[in-house]
């Protein structure tokens, strides 16, 4: 059992900054959690009163949608802002929205955001808490603890597990923040793809780096297939769709020569046929589903220790 | 005026001296240099335990007027020089507009001669907008006071027109200091390219973006036998291309900024924007590299490339910040403290590369204390502790990367064109 320790921080932004005492406890706080959602009335009032605002700066249905449910199963009041509709467009800066945001007196402000780093910034400059909902390609933490919380539920561990992270790790929060999670934790973490989308150094972080998918496979417990944002590939670093998946796509004869049991998670939404088969994705290895259905309670987690460690933190002024 | 500067340890490297000295001010020039100099109802500065040295010759700043005064003017960042013992300095052509014909630097002299409270001396543009397409009226910039030629902020991407600028700048007499970044290759990055890019999933910037520029501009130096200048040398790769350089007699020389000798990539964990420079910070291997370049001289000189931005312009998003650090106030105590103090440099190699080295370069009588040179002095604290704190600066912006540092080293006093120009 690991030693527990008190959550002291009003923010998450990362996993990097994490110690790992403190993904064991937003792990455990989830596990506690997850039963709310399958009562009947599916609400508990731990953040009734306070208020959380879905700063969007990028367009994202599943992530804010399972935070607003998440917010809401914790009985908070939640307001979506998307940029769309927000005065970015009139050119007002990130702080200057942040602290708009937090004279309407509200608790938490969960923030997603196209530059990297834009979530600290905006952290450093509030007394609300803030969480990051994804920033550029730098790190999108609560993904990351959905999939190892799905892992670990699956699994019974993290310590010792392998996994392999594939597809574009180099444009990649999700890869990031799991890369981070998963070697904290104690996991041999493998990041597979075409040489163009490995980031520069990324062995430096402990993780090992291969380009071939049978390789990533074959010792693998589980295999974290990341999305294919082919829509944005703005350095012509993309292979061809097609032969993406004769390369790297998941099927269902390369997990024949992976472990029995081996797990396929994937952060959504899935290009089918590119980056996994559709039996793939529909099969028995596959956890996608349960992974949404997880994020509910980690991020249940996240905002009620945030609000937490916030409330500890302005006691301790007051004092 | 006279001034007498009195028992401080006078230490000029053009004339190799070191030593407990006075010096006589007057008129405007150094009279004499000399024990016990009878204080015969001159001003006295006491310099016991002080360090006396030339007044600094800063090539690299952007002092941004005209254009952009709400970063920095002449008159704040002359006054800001001067508060870091800078005396002399050229200022780089990337203001609005660029400083690319004859008719922009008189207008811009004027400006100096109006407001500026030290010696600015003007570096014009390359290519006409520093846009790399058309060169400048070389030979017009050079008769109107111009002493060096750069693009800074950017390289003269075409090998043909370079070509032709060393051609012209050689037959001018005068120097072209180059910026070198291929873009192609550096586009859109932040830091440096590496782990630290990879840890905050910025694009990085690569060592190759510079030394391959480096390297085509001293391929081109020497089959000109043009003499060029490297500024902000930042990576091992191009010290080792400007020490190969030079062993086979290329005219070459280069600088670095205190930051490239101080700091590494790992200072930018936490997005703080005022680590964010062009180039980059890099790895500690390469600050090691420039260490042991101003050691061995490959590196002749130190520049602060001061370049001001406001708070607007920094407190936003990591890739939307402008690139660039203040440093006119820092560089000499920086110097002191990370060169000196380790005992990487000694005083006389640390004042020369912050004082006759770049004179020489630029081809201006500074930088020395030789009798009847223009007095331009800087009296110096050299064990002084002080913290690096926003509101000390004189600059108009505060983006200094070395804020809430200590330094050892302090300027109590300089002295520009014979007159006490700033005290502590």
């Amino acid at each position: 059992m690991a030693e527990t320790i008190p959550w002291t921080k009003k923010d998450l932004l990362g996993l990097e900054d994490l110690q790992k005492e403190e993904i064991v406890l937003i792990l455990d706080t989830a596990d506690s959690f997850k039963e709310v959602s399958s009562r009947e009335i599916k609400k508990v009032p731990a953040l009734r009163g306070r208020t959380v605002v879905n700063l969007f700066y990028e367009p994202s249905t599943r992530t804010r949608v399972s935070f607003e449910v998440a917010a809401k199963r914790l009985s908070a009041d939640v307001i979506n802002i998307a940029s769309e509709t927000s005065s970015v467009r009139k050119g007002e800066t990130l702080i200057d929205t942040g602290t708009n945001i937090e004279a309407l007196k509200v608790d938490i402000i969960v923030v997603r955001h196209n530059y990297s780093g834009a979530a600290a910034m905006l952290a450093g400059h509030l007394k609300a808490s803030v969480v990051n909902a994804g920033d550029g390609w730098h790190e999108h933490p609560t993904q990351a603890l959905l999939d190892i919380f799905t892992l670990r539920e699956k699994l019974g561990r993290i310590e010792g597990l392998r996994v392999s992270i594939v597809g574009d790790i180099a444009h990649s929060r999700v890869a990031r923040s799991n890369i981070w999670g998963l070697l904290k934790l104690g996991a041999k973490v493998t990041v597979c793809a075409p040489p163009m989308l490995i980031p520069a150094a990324i062995e430096e972080t402990g993780v090992r780096v291969t380009h071939s998918i049978d390789e990533a496979l074959c010792d693998a417990d589980a295999v974290n297939v990341l999305r294919m944002q082919f829509e944005r590939d703005e350095e012509d670093a993309f292979p061809r769709q097609l032969e993406y998946f004769k390369n790297f796509g998941i099927t269902k004869e390369r997990l024949a020569n992976a472990k029995k049991g081996i797990i396929v998670m994937h952060p959504g939404p899935i290009n089918r046929g590119v980056e996994m088969s559709s039996e793939v994705a529909d099969g028995a290895h596959s956890v996608i589903l349960e992974q949404v259905t997880n994020g509910i309670a980690v991020r249940m987690a996240v905002l009620f220790l945030v609000a937490q460690g916030n409330e500890n933190i302005k006691d301790a002024n007051t004092d | 005026m006279r001034i007498l500067i009195k028992g401080g340890r006078v230490i000029d490297p053009a004339n190799s001296l070191d030593g407990v000295l006075d010096i006589l001010v007057d008129s405007g020039v150094v009279a004499k240099v000399a024990k016990n100099i009878r204080p015969n109802g001159f001003q006295v500065i006491d310099a016991a335990d002080q360090i006396v040295i030339p007044g600094l010759v800063d090539m690299h700043v952007h002092l941004r007027e005209p254009g952009r005064e709400d970063k920095e003017t002449i008159t704040s960042g002359t006054m800001a020089a001067l508060k870091g013992g800078v005396t002399s300095m050229a200022a780089m052509p990337n203001t609005c507009p660029c400083i690319d014909s004859p008719e922009q630097v008189v207008l811009l002299r004027k400006i100096i001669a109006q407001s500026a409270s030290a010696n600015v001396y003007i570096t014009a543009a390359i290519t006409k907008g520093r846009s790399g397409l058309a060169l400048t009226d070389i030979e017009g910039l050079k008769e109107q006071g111009v002493i060096a030629l750069s693009d800074d902020g950017s390289s003269v991407d075409s090998e043909e027109l370079m070509r032709a600028a060393l051609q012209r700048s050689k037959k001018a007499g005068i120097v072209v200091i180059c910026h070198c970044e291929d873009k192609t290759l550096s586009r859109n990055g932040s830091v440096n390219l590496g782990i630290v890019s990879t840890r905050l999933g910025l694009k990085g910037i690569s060592k190759e973006s510079e030394y391959l520029r480096v390297a085509r501009d001293i391929d081109l130096a020497q089959e000109i036998d043009a003499p060029i200048h490297i500024t902000h040398v930042s990576c091992q790769e191009s010290v080792t291309r400007i020490a190969e350089a030079k062993k086979k007699g290329i005219k070459v020389t280069a600088d670095t900024a205190p930051h490239y000798f101080t700091l590494s990539q790992e200072a930018l964990q936490g997005f703080d924007t005022n680590m964010k420079m062009n180039p980059p910070l890099r790895t500690k291997s390469d600050v090691a590299a420039i260490r042991q370049g101003l050691r061995d001289g490959t590196i002749d000189t130190i520049a602060s490339d001061h370049a001001p931005h406001t708070e607007n312009e920094k407190e936003i998003e990591f890739e939307r910040a402008e690139f660039g650090v203040i440093g006119l106030e820092t560089e000499l105590a920086v110097g002191i403290t990370e060169l000196v103090h380790t005992g990487i440099l000694g005083w006389q190699e640390l004042v020369a590369k912050l004082t006759c080295n770049p004179a020489r370069i630029l081809g201006i009588a500074k930088g020395t204390l030789s009798v009847g040179a223009d007095a331009d002095i800087a009296v110096v604290s050299p064990d002084k502790e002080w913290v690096v704190e926003k509101h000390g600066f004189l600059s108009r912006s505060k983006n200094s990367c070395f804020l809430n540092r200590t330094l050892k080293g302090y300027v109590v006093c300089t002295i520009c064109g014979g007159k006490i120009a700033y005290r502590h």
